[in-house]
């Protein structure tokens, strides 16, 4: 699974980013890629890089050096039509980030009919279908502050899923959610991972990382310090800072 | 002294003090003469009194001017508020320079200035109206630049997370901000904004500054009017009526904002 299928373009090609908030150095050069079809887990201390890293591939965070290539395009092209690139990149957030004035069933269709086009009834049917991989049939048309942290973040991925994105980035999914809720959440990300979609996903589950991901990077200071099989890296960590870390989390 | 028996002593004296000042008041007043003066029965009843034109042309044109007043200055301040966020430095520096700039000036100073400096300075200056038109321009003019404010606050009472989530499933600033984040700022000015529909309507009373047409007066002016014409001339009956009229009108108002208010307090989110 690990090997991309047909195409050789990886789906996400970072080289050599640099990310600075004012003085603050937040990424130091960072050589970072996903195949298609791979499942690509970032963990870290925070503060370490890892969801600016996540948040330059579509540029929500405005790269201060180096290229940032999704399918080949490079994103920072003034020449790059980003509102398209997007659309194909599925997001989703630490704090779920649904539209709170809209039901579920209209989170889903908003940016389906505006960037792409589809019609009513296209696009409700493309909803319902995702809503059902999510298993939230029944909530429709429920509003968004009326369902649990877990059940909006599952309401986000089948957002993000009813645009056919190529790829999807996860940000700390699972991180804003009381305990109990985090199995459901990561039961349909794993069901993803399955279907072959290609994911990068900033996270601090370990055993997520460990059955779900084919490569594994531990990022500390702005740097990818480790990189790896999952195993080799959770179970046999070569540098002292991924010990260190390990050490602590596990 | 028990700390509660000295309390209950407290307010009984506060209470037995305003009652002496309401009884000093209600015994040196001349009833009569406030009568007379203030709510001149010639004036108050409701056939051949006051009532009939402060209600069908005072209080009709107030609301008149207030809708008009209020729905051009938010078109107004919507431009403003948008333009004063917007990435272009220079339509920022024009926002920010128009709202302090009129933020800064009595808005009766405005009206003199659209009402009666505007048709000398330009020729064939004649909005529709005549000098009601130029007044109500300038209400708009001053009203934008306070409801930008109030919507520029409300744009940024909407979590950053709302426009990054609407601009990673592909959609334009353009559309973000329509379907996302103007529909969510809007909920959290609704409050303010009656608050300012209020303010108008109490600045429309400054049209009464300029001269208009006799079917164009608003509320002041029709009361200006009956102190010295009609059956109440010469006492200040017509202005206390007006003043009922604008309470009629505003406090259920107030009532409103504070209801939208408590509601939104409680609401989950």
């Amino acid at each position: 699974m690990s090997t991309p299928p047909s195409s050789t373009v990886p789906a996400i090609d970072v080289r050599k980013l640099c990310k600075s908030f004012g003085d603050n150095e937040v990424l130091k050069g960072v050589d970072f890629h996903v195949d298609p079809g791979q499942v690509v887990c970032v963990i870290g201390p925070s503060g370490s890089g890892k969801s600016t890293l996540l948040r330059c591939v579509n540029r929500l965070e405005e790269p201060t050096s180096g290229q940032v290539l999704v399918e080949g395009i490079d994103i920072c092209d003034p020449e790059t039509d980003l509102d398209q690139v997007r659309s194909r990149i599925g997001m989703v957030f630490q704090q779920f980030n649904l539209f709170p004035h809209l039901s579920v069933l209209k989170n889903l269709t908003l940016a389906q009919r505006t960037v792409r086009g589809r019609g009513k009834d296209e696009a409700v049917e493309i909803a319902r279908r995702n809503l059902a991989k999510v298993g939230l049939s029944e909530k429709e048309d429920a509003y968004p502050a009326h369902l649990s942290g877990g059940q909006q973040q599952r309401v986000a991925i089948a957002r993000a899923l009813s645009m056919d994105p190529d790829m999807m980035l996860f940000d700390e999914p699972t991180s804003a959610l009381d305990p109990e809720l985090v199995g459901d959440v990561l039961a349909v990300m794993k069901h993803l991972a399955s279907e072959g979609m290609t994911m990068m996903v900033v996270t601090h589950e370990m055993g997520f990382a460990r059955e779900v991901g084919d490569h594994l990077v531990f990022m500390d200071g702005g740097v990818v310090v480790e990189e790896g099989r999952p195993a080799s890296v959770l179970g046999e960590p070569q540098h002292e800072r991924t010990k260190a870390f390990l050490s602590k989390v596990l | 002294m028990k700390r509660t028996t000295r309390r209950r002593l407290t307010i009984t004296g506060i209470n037995l003090a305003v009652v002496a000042f309401v009884a000093l008041v209600a015994l040196t007043v001349d009833w009569g003469n406030v009568r007379a003066n203030f709510w001149n029965p010639d004036g108050t009843t409701f056939d051949g009194g006051n009532w009939g034109d402060l209600i069908t042309t005072g209080v009709v044109n107030t609301i008149k001017y207030t809708a008009i007043a209020f729905a051009g200055g938010l078109a107004l301040a919507l431009g403003l508020a948008l333009a004063r966020l917007s990435p272009i430095a220079t339509l920022r520096w024009i926002a920010t320079a128009y709202i302090e700039f009129f933020r800064g000036l009595p808005a009766l100073i405005v009206i003199f200035f659209f009402g009666l400096g505007l048709p000398v300075a330009i020729p064939g200056w004649n909005p529709p109206g005549g000098f009601v038109g130029s007044g109500l321009i300038a209400l708009i003019v001053v009203a934008g630049a306070y409801i930008a404010e109030t919507l520029r606050a409300g744009i940024q009472a909407v979590p950053k997370g709302q426009a990054e989530a609407a601009r990673s499933l592909g959609m334009s600033g353009g559309a973000t901000m329509v379907r996302v984040v103007l529909p969510q700022a809007f909920r959290v000015v609704v409050p303010p904004l009656t608050n300012e529909f209020v303010l108008l309507i109490k600045d429309t009373a400054l049209l009464s500054v300029i001269g208009v047409q006799i079917g164009q007066r608003e509320l002041t002016t029709v009361a200006r009017d009956f102190q010295s014409s009609g059956p109440t001339a010469g006492t200040a009956t017509s202005l206390v009526q007006a003043a009922l009229l604008y309470l009629i009108i505003t406090i259920p108002l107030t009532q409103l904002v504070a209801w939208q208010e408590r509601r939104q307090r409680k609401a989950t989110r």
